[in-house]
């Protein structure tokens, strides 16, 4: 599945939704998104994550760069992350930075 | 002069100079060895001395074969070392190793084979081996692929824990192990992450450094014995076997599968310390996977043998680590190697010391012959990035050489102390004349670490090789036959003692028996002065069924049975709260040896008693020890600390004056491995007074361990 990445923007959230494969090679583009926005605009990330199949170290990194980016007082809320890519994020500790929602919650 | 600085030109040597096999590349920078990323580009960099052309061989995630090859230009080239910086490459992808041409002659040393893709010796990933006990197909180019690691962690402002080392109480366990059990019941089980869902009981039982046995990427599948009793294929569990030194083992890592475990050690590093948990490494230096001239070709052997093993004149291995090759320790490049390899765990893991496997070999030199003044454990005691590293060494090898108090130390290395193991062992068994000798281990071996303090001194009973504490309580003979070798494997002087039957009873005498004995291990392994080592799994009363020797086990007898926490949950709080004894009081873990002078206080800092006080008896045939370990503190009303340990092994209770106290001072009962269950030790705190002031009754075969002061118990 070739990475796709689509936002919109409202209030202050930023709802991003990821599809694909998440590495190196998609990793610049998830990057831009996050690096246009206008600093302080944005107090809530929202990363749909229910299409996103991989999740590399590179695309561990954009979630980190999004975090630093944005700031500390920013909420990262993951929705609807399949098994696999969650494990990814939960085992390696990067879960501690975020919130993870089912689908329904959000 | 910041619209002059705008106006330079970009650097000059950031950018490609030319193709190589159509990649855009450029001379690269000689050190430091490995990948490494560098604006726009990886810089590799890889040494051989006596290869006669290098090539870079690249490779790709999920491709099988390479996708390009590199000739080093001869311009890439300065005396022995090959570097290349590329420009363009996808680092996540990116896997790449190394073609190295040379002569194969092996009388002379070398053994070059072009048709080998040679792995990286600094390569910080190894891709291929994300699960556990998956063998190397035939047909595989390249079974160990190099990649990059991120170095880009988000620490949150960890840094290793400094803890003085004679307060530790190490922890020595196997990240496989300690969860892949399923009573473990963790999301990952048998991985980093599964280690760190246990850190809340590794706090509860108060340890404050876990040593984790190896974790280099080494090769499990090496081993092509089976269990002749179930035919089960058996492997190389334990781990001492490094095919990668830089790397972490990936199928430790549930991650492993999407390369990230690095990312996982590091989480459990961090989460460790933010318990305050200190991480030893166990360190492989001695030898690696290559094995002797039969064993497969994977990396040192390729790019340049004789530099990095000890050879015979006749172009054969050494084998003083008993698994087929010797490291070449002691030789320059090799030694730079090493340094390198550590303050990379230190540096980029946050680790907090290493416990080096059969360290007598790291100071042997280039023909086997023992140093007086070993170049790398000098380097190692010195280093700068290493300083506050703790450094341990298994201070013997299999080629004979015993170093335990004479290892080369530099006031700087301690030491596994065999000796501690074996009199402690001996004198719990209630062997003669070994009263004596108990008294010395429980001071820290003066004898062997006298300028040295008793933290040099690592204090153990049991240890991944040999006997669990159950088992040697348990058994007179090691029972290896799963191992496939007949029972000839594993060591035969045990010191162990079954207590009647061998192996599992139901005989309540001899039940209650090895409870005890058990108890008096753990309670003289945790009064005595050094550093006390515990093995996983003895807090509850892991066994291995009488195995000594279970490097190939990958089952129960290896695996932490979590059920134990529940039914041996006795035991379990006897070694916490035997911790917590150690941890209340500094008379039990000194920084400098005791001497016996009084220096100002009630009591000299160490005095010896027996049935009558300030009267041991060092006599062949007594089995009894009693001393009084006094602390004055900072000589303030409430800064003194005294403890009185005694340790019985003979068959019959003894009556033991115990020595006057200054007036208002009284003794409570901190430990009793006779008493009742439940009753044998007690809260720090809340540990009861004495009946009679004036003679305690110590019973047989058991550990009493008074406290006196001048305040009430609470």
């Amino acid at each position: 599945m070739a990475f796709d990445v689509t936002t919109h923007a409202e209030d202050g959230v930023l709802t991003v939704r990821l599809t694909g494969e998440l590495d190196s090679r998609a990793a610049h583009r998830f990057n831009e998104v996050i690096g246009a926005v206008p600093g302080g605009t944005v107090n809530r990330l929202v990363l749909h994550l229910a299409e996103l199949v991989y999740l590399s170290s590179a695309g561990l990194r954009c979630l980190v760069f999004a975090q630093q980016k944005l700031g500390r007082g920013t909420e990262i809320v993951l929705v609807g992350t399949r098994p696999e890519v969650a494990e990814t994020i939960t085992m390696t500790g990067f879960d501690r930075s975020v919130t993870m929602q089912d689908p329904v919650d959000s | 002069m910041t619209g002059t600085l705008d106006q330079l030109p970009d650097r000059l040597d950031d950018g490609a100079t030319q193709f190589v096999s159509g990649y855009p590349a450029r001379p690269g920078r000689l050190l430091p060895f490995g990948a490494t990323r560098v604006p726009g580009g990886v810089n590799f960099s890889v040494y051989s001395n006596n290869a006669t052309a290098m090539a870079l061989v690249l490779f790709e995630r999920g491709r099988r074969d390479p996708v390009a090859e590199l000739p080093f230009p001869p311009d890439f080239r300065v005396g022995g070392v090959f570097a290349m910086t590329v420009f363009g490459l996808d680092t996540d992808r990116l896997r790449y190793g190394y073609r190295a041409d040379g002569e194969f002659h092996p009388e002379a040393g070398d053994r070059f084979d072009r048709t080998r893709v040679l792995t990286d010796p600094y390569a910080t990933v190894l891709a291929g081996h994300e699960e556990w006990g998956t063998r190397t197909a035939a047909d595989d180019p390249y079974p160990y692929r190099a990649a990059l690691a991120p170095d880009d962690f988000d620490w949150e402002g960890d840094t290793p824990l400094r803890l003085a080392r004679e307060d530790l109480v190490i922890y020595e366990t196997h990240v496989r192990g300690f969860t892949r059990h399923p009573s473990s019941g963790v999301a990952a089980p048998g991985t980093y992450a599964g280690l760190v869902e246990k850190i809340p009981y590794l706090r509860e039982l108060g340890v404050n450094c876990v040593e984790l046995m190896p974790v280099f990427e080494f090769d499990e599948t090496d081993n092509m014995r089976t269990d002749p009793r179930t035919g089960r294929q058996l492997v190389n569990y334990w781990g001492y076997n490094t095919v990668g030194f830089f790397a972490p083992k990936a199928s430790y890592a549930v991650t492993g599968r999407h390369g990230m475990q690095v990312d996982e050690f590091k989480n459990m590093v961090k989460r460790l310390h933010r318990a305050g948990i200190e991480v030893m490494l166990d360190v492989v230096f001695n030898h690696t996977a290559e094995g002797n001239e039969l064993g497969p070709t994977i990396s040192f052997r390729g790019l340049d043998n004789r530099t990095y093993y000890m050879l015979t004149p006749e172009g054969y291995y050494y084998n003083f680590s008993g698994t087929g090759n010797t490291l070449n320790c002691n030789h320059p490049v090799v030694r730079g190697f090493i340094v390198d390899c550590l303050r990379h765990w230190a540096a980029e893991y946050h680790i907090d010391g290493f416990r080096f496997d059969l360290a007598a070999i790291l100071g042997r030199d280039q023909h086997g012959a023992p140093l007086a003044n070993p170049p790398l454990l000098e380097a190692l005691a010195h280093d700068p990035v290493l300083r506050d590293c703790k450094l341990v060494a298994e201070a013997w090898d299999a080629g004979g050489l015993y170093q335990v108090g004479s290892f080369p130390d530099y006031c700087r290395w301690s030491e596994w102390n065999g000796r501690y193991r074996d009199t402690v062992r001996r004198f719990v068994k209630g062997d003669p004349g070994m009263a004596g000798d108990l008294a010395t281990r429980l001071l820290g071996s003066p004898d062997l670490y006298g300028r040295r303090g008793p933290a040099a001194s690592i204090n153990f009973v049991t240890a991944h090789d040999g006997f669990t504490l159950r088992d040697l309580v348990s058994y007179n003979d090691k029972h290896n036959e799963a191992n496939g070798e007949d029972n000839r494997d594993g060591d035969n002087g045990n010191h162990s003692w079954n207590h009647g039957v061998e192996g599992p009873t139901a005989d309540p005498d001899v039940l209650r028996l090895r409870a005890r004995q058990t108890r008096n291990v753990l309670l003289l392994l945790l009064t005595s002065q050094g550093v006390p080592m515990l093995l996983s799994g003895d807090e509850v009363g892991r066994t291995q069924s009488g195995n000594n020797n279970t490097y190939c086990q990958d089952t129960e007898d290896n695996w932490f049975d979590w059920s134990l926490v529940d039914t041996e949950a006795d035991l379990l709080e006897f070694t916490r709260l035997a911790v917590a004894l150690r941890a209340a009081h500094p008379a039990l873990r000194r920084a400098r040896h005791a001497d016996g002078r009084a220096d100002g206080g009630f009591f000299p800092d160490v005095s010896w008693h027996g049935t009558r006080a300030w009267t041991p008896d060092w006599s062949e045939h007594s089995r009894l020890v009693a001393a009084l370990l006094y602390d004055r503190g900072d000589g303030g009303a409430d800064g003194h600390d005294c403890v009185y340990l005694a340790a019985n092994a003979y068959w019959e209770p003894l009556e033991l004056e115990l020595p006057s106290l200054p007036e208002g001072w009284t003794w409570r009962v901190a430990a009793d491995t006779f008493a009742d269950a439940g009753h044998r030790i007690h809260e720090v705190g809340r540990e009861p007074e004495l009946g009679d002031q004036e003679w305690a009754r110590i019973g047989p075969q058991s550990v009493l361990v008074l406290v006196a002061g001048s305040g009430g118990a609470g």
